[in-house]
């Protein structure tokens, strides 16, 4: 029998733990595989008078987790340069939805994320990773800074510790299951 | 053109260019195929005749059911190409797949959603 595939896609700025996340809850070690892409195809470098066609090559971090004989769940982290964002809508195709992590040290590389897929109404939860160092604020601090709605769910999590990252994707889950269009309930 | 060949450099990567493999096929026709989409072998009787060495090493992996991003990195091919040979075996009846739903602009339902949740608290 062949199970069905379910993704959650872990977004956030560059080095807000993306990769440490899906380490730390996939059942098999995180793997890395590479789509190359023509310039073309890129579109985002002028090639008027290039005669060389260049590949450019993204590397995308990956996990799964089996959650029956019927599914199994694919973690995908994003991308972090912001060229690469075309492929967001591929990852985000047919998704759960979406864990943002945040550095609170950096907010600011997170808002892009945060609109990509509020824009597209994807299902996303904030997780504020809670690094050892960074300074810590209250969930309505940081909506307040990040400008999220309440309907969005915040949470304080430890990106390298399993459970706790189980239960960020716990929370996704039940934050999607409340934003199931009527037509398929 | 397998790693065993020579054809794979650790620091280089592949001295093919990627596209040779399909001989200059891009997946077009295959972009329903996710990078979780589920591939799997099915049983022949006699082995197949005129498949390339990834195709090859595709039907061989799949045994059980594998992801498209999982055979890329087994296969050590690119995302791309793996979509245009898994095209090829689906074309000859030798592979079945499953995508994350029928309608690839549509999330999972109801159902589903609670069979992850189910599956995730056990975890």
């Amino acid at each position: 029998m062949v199970p069905t595939p379910v993704k959650i896609i872990i977004a956030g700025g560059f080095g807000a733990g993306k990769t440490t996340m899906v380490g730390s809850v996939s059942e098999i070690p995180p793997l890395t595989t590479e789509e190359v892409l023509t310039e073309a195809s890129a579109g985002v470098d002028d090639l008027s008078g290039v005669e060389r066609k260049t590949t450019t090559t993204v590397a995308l971090d990956f996990g799964r987790i089996t959650i029956s004989p019927r599914h199994v769940l694919y973690l995908f982290g994003t991308p972090g340069q912001a060229r690469f964002w075309f492929m967001w809508d591929d990852l985000a195709r047919g998704a759960i939805g979406t864990v943002v992590l945040v550095d609170t040290r950096r907010l600011e590389t997170s808002f892009a994320a945060i609109d990509f897929f509020e824009r597209r109404k994807i299902p996303f939860v904030v997780a504020v990773n809670c690094f050892d160092n960074a300074p810590r604020y209250t969930a309505d601090e940081i909506r307040e800074a990040l400008v999220v709605p309440d309907r969005v769910p915040i949470v304080m999590c430890d990106a390298r510790d399993r459970d706790s990252s189980k239960l960020a994707l716990i929370r996704l889950v039940k934050h999607a299951m409340t934003v199931v269009p009527a037509a398929r309930v | 053109m397998s790693a065993e060949d020579g054809w794979y450099d650790e620091a280089a990567g592949p001295l093919v260019r990627p596209y040779t493999i399909t001989s200059g096929r891009t997946p077009a026709g295959t972009a329903r195929l996710d990078l979780s989409t589920q591939v799997m072998t099915l049983r022949s009787e006699q082995e197949p005749a005129g498949l390339g060495p990834e195709h090859v090493a595709i039907v061989q992996l799949c045994r059980h059911p594998v992801s498209v991003a999982e055979i890329a990195v087994y296969v050590k091919i690119p995302l791309g190409v793996v979509r245009v040979l898994v095209g090829d075996l689906i074309e000859r009846g030798l592979v079945i797949t499953r995508s994350p739903s029928h309608n690839p602009a549509q999330a999972p339902d109801l159902e589903t959603l609670q069979a992850v949740l189910d599956g995730l608290i056990k975890y």
